[in-house]
C-alpha cells in the first residue's frame, strides 16, 4: 500500500515537472528584461503595447461571436441528431472531424478561392466580411471540440423522454431546446465554449492570411522580433486559459445533476 | 353509463412492414380509468402514444371530446403523461417542473404559484418544493411526475408504466394514491401496464392486449373470471388449462383422463365434434381437494408439491398428464395433503371455462 502510494507521488511529480518547468523557465525569462535584476518591464512593454490591447480584444470578440455561432449550430444539430437520426450520428461525426484532417491552409485558401470580391458571396471585399468568414472558419475548427462536447453532454440525459415529457406539457421546439436541453447540457457546452476560445485566441493560419488584426499573428510578430515579451505573452496566454479552466470549474457546480440516480 | 369521452377508431400503426397495432377500437367515458394490458411488444404502448400524439396511426381516428386529434401534435391535445422513466426536468426545481406546462401556456405567475401549492398538497410532498429531483426517491420523482402532468387540467391523463421503475411496497402505495387522485379529479386515464395485478387492482376496465390487437375488453371482474381467449386466460391470473375429449357434445360431457365431466351450460359443445379435444380452463382457487359442496364435478389427481405459502396452499397435482394447481386457503385444523396422495379435486361445473385460440 505504501509502497504504491510512493509510486503514485512520483509519477505526479514527474508529470508536474514535465509540465511546470518549461512555464517556469518562461517565467523566468519573461522577467529578466532588466539586466542583473528581475523586473515585470516585457509585461509592461508588452501590455502598453497598443497592438497587444487591439488583437487581442479582436480575439476575445472574435472568440465570443464563434463561440455563439458553434452553440447556435452544434446543440439543435446533436440534439436532433440524437432524437429523430441517431442512425446519421456517425456520418455527422465524420462531418465533425473533417476539420482535424483538412489542414486551417486548406480551408483557408479555399476560402480565398470562394468568397474573393469577384465570387456571388463577396465576403473578402470589406473588413466585416472578413471577420465574419474568419468567425465562421473558427467555428469550423472548433466543431469537432464542441460537438464532441456537446455530444457527451447529451449522453447523460434521457433526450428523447424529456422532450416528450416537454412537447406533452404544450412546449415548443424553442422552448424544449432553450428550457429544457441547453441548461442540461450547460457544462458540456462550457467545456466546448473553452476550448473554442483557447483556439481562437491562439489561431495564426486563418487569421494571417485573411489579413485579420487578431492575436495570433501579433503572437508570431512579437516572437520573430522581441526577445523577452514573447515569454510575457506566453505567462499572459496560460493565465487567461487558466483562468477560462477555473471558470468552468467553478460554473460546474450549479450544473443540473442528473434526476436518474436519486438519493434513496 | 356516461357518454363517450376518449374514442378510438379503427386505428392502425405499422413501422415498416411489421403492423404492431391492428385495427384497434375503443370508447373511453369521462372519468374512467381505463388500462391497457399485454406483454411487451403487444403494441399498448405504441397505441399509447398515438393517444398522445408521439406517433401517427397508419389508419384509423382518434377523438377526444368532439374533436379529432388524430394528427394533432403533442403540445396541441392538452394531454397529461406520466412516463416510466419519471421525465423530471434536471434543471427545474420540483415547483418549476410542476408548473411548467402552466408557464408554457402562459398563465400568471400568482396562478401557477397557487396551482403547483394546490398540487403539492394533492400528491403530499407539500414541504418538496424547492428540492431538485436528483434530491428525491423514485417514488416522490414520479408523484412529482403525476401533480405535473395533472398541473395543466388534462382533458385526458397517459400514464406509461409509471410503477415499474419503482419497488414492490412503493408500487402498491403509489397505485392506490394514482387511482385515489384520478378519482377525486374524475380525470380519463388510461394506464400501461405488463403487471396483471396493478390493472386489476386499479382499472375500471381493462383492455387485454396481444400481437397488435385488443383480444377482449372487459371489467376487470369479466376479465378475471370469463376470459375471451387462451391468451386473455392465461395472462391475466393463473390458470389451468386441461385437454378434455369430447364424449358427448349434445350433452355437454367431456373426458378428463378417465374422468367423465359435465361442462355445465354456459359452455356450448354443439360445434364439436365426438371425439375432438378441446381447452378446458379453471382457476386455481375454483378447485377443492376432495368433494365439496357447491362443487360437484371431479376428476382424479396425484399430488405433485404442496407450497405453504402462509395464508394460502397452493398444491400442485398431476391429472392426466397435466399440471392443475389448487389455491387453497390455510385451515389449521386440516392437515395439507402429502405429495402422491391420490386425491379427487372438485369444481363448480360453471366454473370451467372454454378456450377460444
Amino acid at each position: 500500500m505504501k509502497n504504491s502510494r510512493i509510486w503514485a507521488w512520483l509519477t505526479m511529480l514527474a508529470g508536474a515537472t514535465y509540465f511546470f518547468l518549461p512555464l517556469i523557465a518562461t517565467l523566468e525569462f519573461s522577467l529578466r528584461m532588466r539586466r542583473g535584476e528581475y523586473s515585470l518591464d516585457a509585461y509592461r512593454v508588452v501590455l502598453a503595447d497598443p497592438r497587444f490591447r487591439d488583437t487581442f480584444s479582436y480575439s476575445v470578440v472574435v472568440a465570443v461571436f464563434t463561440i455563439l455561432l458553434g452553440v447556435l449550430l452544434v446543440v439543435p444539430t446533436a440534439y436532433w441528431i440524437r432524437l429523430k437520426l441517431p442512425k446519421m450520428r456517425p456520418v455527422v461525426e465524420f462531418i465533425t472531424l473533417l476539420p482535424l484532417i483538412i489542414p486551417a491552409i486548406v480551408i483557408v485558401f479555399g476560402y480565398i478561392r470562394m468568397y474573393g470580391s469577384n465570387s456571388v458571396l463577396p465576403f473578402l471585399s470589406n473588413q466585416r466580411g472578413t471577420d465574419l468568414l474568419l468567425i465562421i472558419g473558427y467555428a469550423t475548427l472548433a466543431l469537432p471540440y464542441m460537438y464532441r462536447a456537446v455530444d457527451t453532454g447529451l449522453r447523460t440525459i434521457d433526450v428523447r423522454t424529456l422532450t416528450e415529457a416537454a412537447q406533452i406539457l404544450g412546449a415548443g421546439w424553442a422552448t424544449i431546446i432553450g428550457r429544457i436541453i441547453l441548461p442540461n447540457v450547460l457544462i458540456a457546452v462550457l467545456s466546448g465554449a473553452f476550448l473554442t476560445f483557447a483556439i481562437v485566441i491562439g489561431e495564426f493560419t486563418m487569421a494571417a492570411l485573411l489579413n485579420a488584426p487578431a492575436f495570433g499573428p501579433y503572437l508570431q510578430l512579437m516572437g520573430a522580433n522581441r526577445a523577452y515579451e514573447p515569454a510575457a505573452l506566453a505567462v499572459i496566454s496560460f493565465a487567461i486559459t487558466w483562468g477560462c479552466m477555473s471558470l468552468i470549474q467553478y460554473l460546474s457546480r450549479y450544473a443540473p445533476k442528473s434526476a436518474t440516480t436519486p438519493q434513496h | 353509463m356516461a357518454d363517450t369521452f376518449l374514442s378510438i377508431k379503427d386505428v392502425s400503426k405499422s413501422f415498416g412492414p411489421v403492423q404492431v397495432v391492428k385495427n384497434f377500437n375503443l370508447d373511453i367515458d369521462k372519468g374512467e380509468f381505463v388500462s391497457f394490458l399485454g406483454p411487451s411488444g403487444c403494441g399498448k404502448t405504441t397505441m399509447l402514444r398515438m393517444v398522445a400524439g408521439f406517433e401517427e396511426p397508419t389508419s384509423g381516428t382518434i377523438m377526444i371530446g368532439d374533436q379529432d386529434v388524430t394528427h394533432l401534435k403533442p403540445n396541441q391535445r392538452n394531454i397529461g403523461m406520466v412516463f416510466q422513466a419519471y421525465a423530471l426536468f434536471p434543471n427545474l426545481t420540483v415547483k418549476q417542473n410542476i408548473g411548467f406546462g402552466l408557464k408554457v401556456a402562459g398563465a400568471p405567475k400568482a396562478e401557477i404559484d397557487e396551482r403547483v401549492q394546490e398540487m403539492l398538497e394533492i400528491i403530499k410532498l407539500p414541504q418538496f418544493g424547492d428540492r431538485y429531483p436528483f434530491q428525491l426517491s423514485g417514488g416522490q420523482q414520479q408523484r412529482i411526475a403525476l401533480a405535473r402532468a395533472i398541473a395543466v387540467k388534462p382533458q385526458v391523463l397517459l400514464l406509461d408504466e409509471p410503477l415499474s421503475a419503482l419497488d414492490a411496497k412503493i408500487r402498491v402505495s403509489l397505485r392506490d394514491e394514482i387511482r385515489s387522485i384520478q378519482r377525486k379529479l374524475g380525470i380519463t386515464t388510461i394506464f400501461v401496464t405488463h403487471d396483471q395485478e396493478e390493472a386489476l387492482s386499479m382499472s375500471d376496465r381493462i383492455v387485454v392486449m396481444h400481437d397488435g390487437k385488443a383480444e377482449q375488453i372487459g371489467t376487470p371482474f369479466d376479465i378475471y373470471n370469463h376470459p375471451a381467449t387462451r391468451f386473455a386466460a392465461n395472462f391475466v391470473g393463473t390458470l389451468n388449462v386441461l385437454d378434455a375429449r369430447v364424449a358427448d357434445p349434445k350433452k355437454g360431457l367431456v373426458l378428463i383422463g378417465d374422468d367423465k365431466v359435465e361442462v355445465g351450460s354456459e359452455i356450448n359443445l354443439s360445434a364439436h365434434a365426438k371425439d375432438s379435444v378441446v381447452a378446458l380452463a379453471l382457476r386455481p382457487e375454483a378447485v377443492s381437494v376432495g368433494k365439496r359442496k357447491g362443487r360437484d364435478s371431479s376428476v382424479t389427481g396425484t399430488i405433485a408439491d404442496v407450497h405453504f405459502l402462509g395464508s394460502v396452499i397452493r398444491i400442485r397435482a398431476k391429472v392426466a398428464g397435466a399440471n392443475l394447481l389448487v389455491d387453497t386457503f390455510n385451515d389449521p385444523d386440516q392437515a395439507p395433503p402429502r405429495r402422491g396422495d391420490k386425491v379427487a379435486l372438485s369444481f363448480a361445473a360453471k366454473d370451467l371455462l372454454l378456450l377460444n385460440d
